[in-house]
């Protein structure tokens, strides 16, 4: 979902989508860097996301990731789910309401 | 489709995904190093970052791949180059179990098709056989059909049963057919009204021979079977209404029954009616089979008790004729003993069946024991790979379904080869198998048989491969690593299953040695035993029937008889020729009644005890080589004189008078209104039906004689077997001579059932042959098997402990002791085994009662012959990997360290 988000906003290469997604949480999610690598290809599978061989800012040989229109549909799709589950646990943590 | 994709263009995804990881890592590295850190330190430092790049990647391919059907995939590929890396291993283990699975199959073909399949009939499971016995007639009890169906008793249970559907009689006989080409001598079965209600198939052509056809004296009818309309009409379908020829009076064809159809077991040519004359039946003429078909729902034990209900009615709606107490009947004790048409037809086939089933099952199991002992000398040898693979990380899990799928391999591949065994053993079985198999047309391979081949395959492939894995890929394997290339000497835990596996085969081989031991005695008996003719090679048997609407007068039916017989003996080569009414175990269905002697008291002077009684031309004894055992035979004069004369069978003349000398002059008749006959010769017992019963008592009667078949004028037997004894018997100059002497006396009469003596007798032993030559070849392949099990064993044990042997040597053993140490081990096990062995065979042999004649199933001296067969060669197997241990350089063995 992270991933997904994350490339909605633009296309991204691997380093890169890692350094986002640690600069966006403010390092408040350590992920091994390498794990980002099974998930990005269990979504190409799934082809939520395209890769295609490109040149980086750094000049360097890259794969850059580009979400898919059923990518964007699945990410909807995410985050009502996640939202409405979210709203579900903040209402049952919430304390003394009912 | 994309998955097909995927599985083609996996390579450059793979490729794509280690080359984007190098990338992300240098890139890391780069900014690392950008920030002042060295080189090394920030490769360090970004493959700390990143994690396992190795797993990383496995992880990534998973994405892609089902990962239980590949990784089974894999294991095959494994397991195939593990194989074929091994070609004689592969090979040998290969080649037994197919050898086992495809013996198993083909026996089970036959198994299923004959005993298990239901019958090729509707609703089959609703046919019954309407057998009875009859425990109180005298002479009866040696009857092994029981007590056949009068035409009376037919007819009281078909008109007042409640218990059956339909219900009829039959009996199978021979007729001639003239008039469409040569003269034939055709198989017939006479059926009533019922029968083909019963069966209930219909015909293919036509109809089926009706109620109305069954009237005497009326229209005369017939069916033809499917093979005979192929041969005779080409298949033409207006043969029906067209008449033919039998017995040289027209019958008018009503239809054709299908392809494959039989009466129970018995193929034909021809169905007639009966055509019982209803105004004329008496209680008695108990010669016809009965069959019927319960109503739905309706018990056997519903139908026997029917049966007993209406065994009443019959004797009080028939008679014997004036005088006689139609109730006597009751102290024959006659008793219903109805069964599943089925087990009419297999009869007494099925214990052979299952015993050589239980016999090649054995076989397949020592072969298995056999391949197991294989795989785990081969596992032995892989050990260090098995336990670097563990040390390495595989879970052992993984490494059995490996081992295993690698024998489960080995089975399935081996079970297709077994296949294909299988089909050519099917060939072999039918060939070799006893000719008077039942339902020998049905028997083929079906789904069920090969899908029991393919369970065979994957059971034996898992049976061979748990021992061997559960052994080696054990969480323990681990320690093997250490342990191998140190160890001085066995351990005493790792050869139990190995021992293991050689006690059973020793066991299991003994069994069937046992069996197969029992089996020659028993053959030896059987040839051991005076059947009542001698010679049999060089007897030619043929049978000629001449009908009554060809030949009219019975004295003129002889004076035939008698021209051919001098005919035949004027044939070159020929020494002598007879006629009998049949031939001992020729297997027509015999002929009996109750047989009165003039000094003995019989209570109400009907309840004669019943004895089989045959026809014999004068030189018939001389030909067959049957001996005269007091006084003399038929002469010529005799038969044509109508001599009141007989000669009976030397256990008879025991029976009623004590000696044969004492039977001479005494006087016998068959029924009240016949003169008595006075008994002017005794002969030796005649083993009637087959070696293996007892010879029967007989009577024997001049073939032409007053009140034959009831009625006072004389008559003769109109279809009689010619016996001709010769040199040249057999060969096919010889059968062209004897037709030409019997048509040269009349043209019309066609010959049937032409064949040599020696081949009648064959037939009647051959489920005993059958028998022998399977359990021999079962026999002989579990010894092979234990033999070499034992050897494999024993030799292993020897490599393996010789360091052990060569310290022993060189601290001061002889050659003698460690030659008698290693004996002694594979005695030890022999032993054990043979001991097994023998308790399995006493408990098993018994199983096998039936098929035994002159030997008990515990028959000592088998067992001990076959206990130190067994017991001598396996050590002459141990002896040669003993004596290479005994030669062991102590030098050259503990330099090896």
């Amino acid at each position: 979902m992270m991933i997904l988000r994350t490339l909605k906003r633009r296309p991204l290469h691997g380093y890169a989508l890692v350094q986002h997604i640690k600069r966006t949480s403010h390092d408040l999610l350590q992920i091994e860097e390498g794990s980002l690598y099974p998930a990005l290809q269990r979504l190409l599978r799934e082809e939520f996301v395209k890769a295609e061989w490109g040149m980086s800012s750094t000049n360097r040989r890259v794969r850059i990731y580009k979400l898919t229109a059923a990518g964007a549909k699945h990410l909807e799709r995410e985050v009502s789910s996640f939202e409405r589950m979210l709203e579900g646990i903040t209402r049952v943590l919430a304390p003394g309401e009912s | 489709m994309s998955w097909l994709r995927q599985l083609f263009s996996r390579r450059q995804l793979y490729k794509d995904l280690s080359e984007e990881i190098q990338e992300h890592l240098e890139e890391k590295i780069e900014e690392l190093v950008a920030g002042g850190m060295s080189r090394k330190e920030a490769t360090a430092a970004a493959r700390r970052a990143f994690g396992n790049v190795t797993l990383t990647e496995e992880d990534s391919r998973i994405v892609w791949r089902w990962p239980s059907v590949e990784d089974l995939l894999a294991d095959v590929r494994y397991g195939l180059r593990a194989l074929r890396h091994n070609p004689m291993f592969t090979a040998v283990a290969l080649l037994t179990i197919a050898i086992g699975i495809g013996a198993n199959t083909a026996v089970f073909s036959v198994v299923n098709s004959v005993l298990l399949k239901p019958l090729n009939y509707r609703n089959a499971e609703q046919l019954v056989s309407l057998h009875q016995i009859a425990p109180g007639a005298p002479g009866l009890a040696d009857f092994e059909n029981g007590l056949l169906l009068s035409p009376s008793m037919y007819f009281t249970y078909s008109e007042h049963n409640r218990t059956f559907q339909a219900l009829g009689v039959w009996i199978s006989n021979t007729a001639s057919v003239t008039g469409l080409a040569e003269p034939e001598q055709l198989r017939v079965v006479e059926v009533s009204d019922g029968v083909l209600e019963t069966l209930d198939v219909p015909p293919t052509v036509g109809r089926w021979l009706s109620q109305a056809d069954q009237v005497p004296r009326g229209p005369e009818r017939v069916m033809l079977s499917y093979g005979y309309w192929q041969r005779r009409f080409g298949g033409d379908r207006t043969a029906v209404g067209r008449k033919i020829l039998v017995d040289a009076r027209p019958r008018e064809i009503v239809g054709v029954m299908p392809h494959g159809f039989r009466v129970l077991d018995t193929d034909f040519d021809l169905i007639v009616p009966t055509a019982f004359d209803r105004g004329k039946l008496i209680l008695a003429g108990f010669g016809y089979h009965g069959i019927a078909r319960l109503k739905t729902g309706a018990a056997i034990a519903q139908a026997d008790a029917d049966i007993t209900r209406m065994l009443t009615i019959w004797m009080d709606s028939w008679t014997n004729g004036p005088g006689t107490n139609p109730h006597f009947y009751e102290t024959w004790k006659i008793t219903p003993m109805i069964r599943p048409l089925k087990r009419e037809v297999i009869g007494n086939v099925s214990d052979v069946l299952w015993v050589v089933m239980g016999t090649i099952g054995l076989v397949m199991l020592v072969a298995c024991a056999n391949v197991t002992n294989l795989l785990l000398v081969r596992i032995a040898a892989r050990q260090q790979e098995l336990a670097l693979r563990a040390a390495l990380g595989a879970g052992w899990g993984r490494m059995v379904r490996g081992l295993l799928v690698e024998s489960v391999m080995l089975g399935l591949m081996g079970g297709a080869l077994g296949a294909a065994f299988a089909y050519a053993g099917v060939r072999l079985l039918l060939a070799i198998g006893p000719t008077n198999l039942p339902r020998l047309s049905e028997i083929s391979l079906d789904a069920r048989t090969l899908g029991l081949s393919v369970l065979l395959a994957v059971l034996s492939g898992l049976l061979l491969g748990l021992i061997p894995a559960m052994k080696y890929a054990g969480p323990r394997a681990s320690l093997a690593l250490r342990s191998e290339g140190r160890a001085a000497s066995a351990s005493r835990e790792r050869h139990r299953a190995r021992n293991t596996l050689v006690v059973s085969q020793v066991a299991m081989a003994l069994v069937l040695l046992v069996s197969a031991g029992l089996m020659i005695r028993t053959f030896r008996a059987l040839r051991t035993v005076d059947p009542g003719f001698t010679d049999p090679q060089h007897l030619q048997v043929m049978r000629i029937s001449i009908p009554g609407a060809l030949v009219a007068e019975p004295e003129r039916v002889l004076r035939i008889q008698n021209e051919i017989l001098e005919k035949l003996a004027a044939t070159p080569g020929v020494k002598s020729a007879g006629l009998v009414s049949e031939m001992p175990m020729e297997g027509f269905d015999s002929d009996w009644d109750v047989i009165f002697a003039q000094d003995k008291t019989y209570p109400d002077n009907v309840m004669a005890p019943l004895y089989l009684y045959k026809y014999i031309s004068p030189g018939f004894l001389q030909t067959a080589g049957t001996r005269l055992i007091a006084g003399r035979e038929f002469t010529w004069s005799d038969v044509y004189g109508l001599r009141p004369v007989v000669m009976i069978s030397e256990n008879l003349a025991r029976e009623i008078w004590g000696t044969p000398a004492a039977a001479i002059g005494k006087q016998l008749r068959e029924f009240s209104s016949m003169p008595w006959h006075g008994v002017i010769g005794v002969i030796q017992d005649v083993r009637e039906r087959g070696v293996q019963d007892k010879a029967p008592e007989i009577v024997y009667w001049p073939p032409m004689m007053e009140y034959l078949f009831g009625n006072k004028t004389a008559d003769t037997v109109r279809t009689v077997t010619f016996v001709i004894r010769s040199e040249r018997a057999g060969t096919e100059g010889f059968l062209n001579e004897v037709r030409q002497a019997v048509w040269s006396v009349n043209s019309n009469l066609p010959l049937a059932s032409v064949q040599t003596m020696e081949k009648v007798y064959d037939k009647s032993v051959a489920r005993t042959s059958f028998t022998l030559v399977m359990l021999g070849i079962a026999g002989a392949m579990a010894l092979v098997l234990g033999i070499i099990g034992i050897y494999g064993v024993i030799s292993y044990t020897v490599s393996q402990r010789k360091r052990e042997i060569g310290i022993r040597l060189a601290l001061g053993a002889q050659g003698g002791d460690v030659l008698q140490m290693v004996l002694k081990q594979g005695a030890k096990t022999v032993l054990v085994g043979v001991a097994i062995g023998i308790g399995a065979a006493l408990a098993l042999t018994r199983l096998m009662t039936n098929l035994l004649f002159g030997v008990t199933a515990h028959d000592p001296m088998t067992f001990a012959a076959v206990a130190a067969l067994l017991i001598l060669v396996a050590l002459v197997a141990c002896y040669i990997p003993a004596r290479r241990a005994m030669l062991v350089d102590p030098n050259v063995a503990l330099r090896y360290e």
